[in-house]
């Protein structure tokens, strides 16, 4: 099918990171089923670095392939990369998404976010609050 | 490939594809010109029309030939508003479940000041011929129930419609295009005033379809600039299509009742492989429905990539997922029978042809099995279903 980049394909058919992280250090889950699609991320952290993650991700052959290249991108990085990671930087990875679709990668930077704040408020590491602040569960059409 | 899309399109049969060529090779005169060249592709064009016609009991001059389903329904909707504004009487009674040409051409209604009622239907997908006796006022000037659905193959009740429309001297209309050349129509039997045709949903090709209507009815003029089908819709006429798809409708209402049996014994043998997937649940009524119809839900996966991954695996079908259609919604159908959004996203229409085999059905059973179980293990939500934190709905 044409509508999506053989790379969107290829994350698609072959998601990397897919499961669960019994002990992770961070959880996220954004999205809710009535608008068709629920990610899930599960961090696991040592010395500020993400040594493993994890997702479960409930939607469309974008949402899964935005999932596994967002867990991609973030896997043996700095927590302060991961909290960098932008929703445009994970639709280039895949060499684009199609414009309705753009939705499934805030999707990914969103869970990523969650996770991270979910690790930060169980360690009682300080943060700053405006990083998350556009954090919410809502779907595209709020 | 397993083509299981035919609600879709369906493959050119070889009868309209024989019927056709001829109609770009040789007859290729415009049938409004007067020498020999044309008016032999006019000659052709009127033996199509009561070759159509006879399909569906009507007479050749009843048959208008148009682009397709969605210009017929449109044309009959606003034929219907131009009565109403006539007559003063600017209420229409149609369906939740009716195809967008309707529903959208009677949205654009509302907004010039129409009051429309949509009927509502159980979980059965039928709506009830009662329901839409009652939803008819004085001022109802037009009636429009499709006779087959176009998502879950349910069977309207467009005989009893008909009946209670005609002692009122309403309008009625039918959108036919899924049902033409798989169920029996009978424009006098079922007192229709005005029935829409699609040609590439029986094995014509596309862009030809056909507006039925009664000797009597004032059809409006959707296409000026032209004589052509008595000045009600301008524009050279497809004469090879319009071949093709008389040829087709022919060959589908005399094979008719065979291909019905068999379609619809591979159809059940479906359905049942399908739902001893558990947390699965048939949409529609299981026997009210199209010989090639199967309309599913799925609990925890999302239809888009139950789509994708089935066609890896060299299966053509279709969703009424929001995903698939570009829009935030799922199907208004699946809604209309009561699926809430969380299943109504992870649906599946496989719809069978008459070249359907039970070997198809069976691959596509042990498919769909496979491709079900990996999404969801891959879902939050099965795994919530899973543990308890979240209830199941199918």
């Amino acid at each position: 099918m044409a509508l999506y980049s053989d790379k969107v394909m290829d994350h698609f058919r072959n998601p990397r990171n897919v499961g669960v992280i019994s002990d992770a250090d961070g959880v996220g889950e954004v999205g809710n089923a009535k608008c068709g699609d629920i990610m899930k991320i599960y961090l696991k952290i040592e010395d500020g670095v993400i040594v493993d993650v994890k997702f479960e991700t409930f939607g469309c052959g974008s949402a899964i392939a935005s999932s596994s290249m967002a867990t991609e991108l973030i896997k043996g990085k700095p927590v302060a990369d991961a909290l960098a990671l932008t929703n445009k930087a994970v639709a280039e990875a895949l060499d684009g998404l199609p414009a309705y679709k753009m939705h499934c990668s805030v999707l990914a930077e969103e869970a990523i976010k969650k996770a991270l704040l979910d690790y930060y408020t169980k360690n009682d590491i300080p943060y700053d609050a405006t990083v998350f602040a556009d954090l919410d569960d809502c779907c595209h059409d709020d | 490939m397993i083509y299981l899309d035919n609600a879709a399109t369906t493959k050119t049969s070889d009868v309209a594809i024989r019927a056709m060529l001829p109609y770009l090779s040789q007859v290729y005169g415009n049938p409004s010109s007067l020498h020999s060249a044309g008016q032999r592709a006019a000659e052709a064009l009127e033996e199509a029309r009561a070759r159509v016609g006879a399909c569906i009991g009507a007479a050749p001059g009843e048959i208008y030939f148009v682009s397709g389903g969605s210009e017929a329904d449109n044309q009959a909707v606003l034929t219907a508003a131009a009565l109403g504004r006539r007559k003063g009487k600017k209420h229409i009674v149609s369906t939740a479940i009716e195809h967008h040409a309707v529903l959208h051409a009677l949205q654009k209604l509302q907004k010039e000041g129409f009051d429309v009622t949509l009927v509502g239907v159980g979980a059965d997908g039928v709506i009830r011929a009662e329901d839409v006796e009652r939803a008819i006022r004085p001022d109802t000037v037009l009636v429009s129930v499709m006779a087959a659905n176009n998502e879950i193959g349910t069977l309207q009740p467009i005989g009893d419609v008909g009946r209670i429309c005609r002692e009122r001297g309403i309008l009625f209309h039918t959108d036919a295009v899924q049902a033409a050349g798989h169920i029996p129509l009978d424009v006098r039997a079922q007192n229709i005033d005005m029935l829409s045709i699609s040609a590439h949903k029986f094995g014509g090709p596309k862009g030809a379809g056909v507006l039925y209507a009664r000797k009597g009815v004032p059809l409006y003029t959707l296409i000026e600039g032209g004589a052509q089908e008595r000045g009600k819709r301008a524009g050279t006429q497809n004469v090879a299509a319009i071949m093709g798809m008389a040829a087709a409708l022919e060959e589908a209402c005399s094979t008719m009742q065979a291909t019905a049996i068999r379609v619809a014994a591979l159809r059940d043998r479906l359905i049942e492989g399908i739902l001893a997937i558990p947390h699965s649940a048939l949409n529609g009524d299981a026997h009210r429905r199209l010989p090639g119809n199967a309309n599913f839900c799925f609990e925890g996966i999302e239809g888009e990539s139950l789509l994708l991954l089935l066609d890896d695996k060299g299966i053509a079908a279709s969703s009424g997922s929001a995903c698939t259609s570009g829009s935030l919604d799922p199907s208004h159908v699946l809604l209309a029978i009561g699926r809430v959004h969380d299943v109504a996203h992870g649906s599946l229409r496989l719809t069978l042809s008459n070249e359907t085999t039970a070997a198809d059905v069976d691959y596509t059973v042990a498919a769909v099995r496979e491709v079900v179980a990996y999404l969801r293990n891959m879902s939050p939500i099965w795994r919530d279903l899973q543990e308890g934190k979240r209830q199941f709905i199918l």
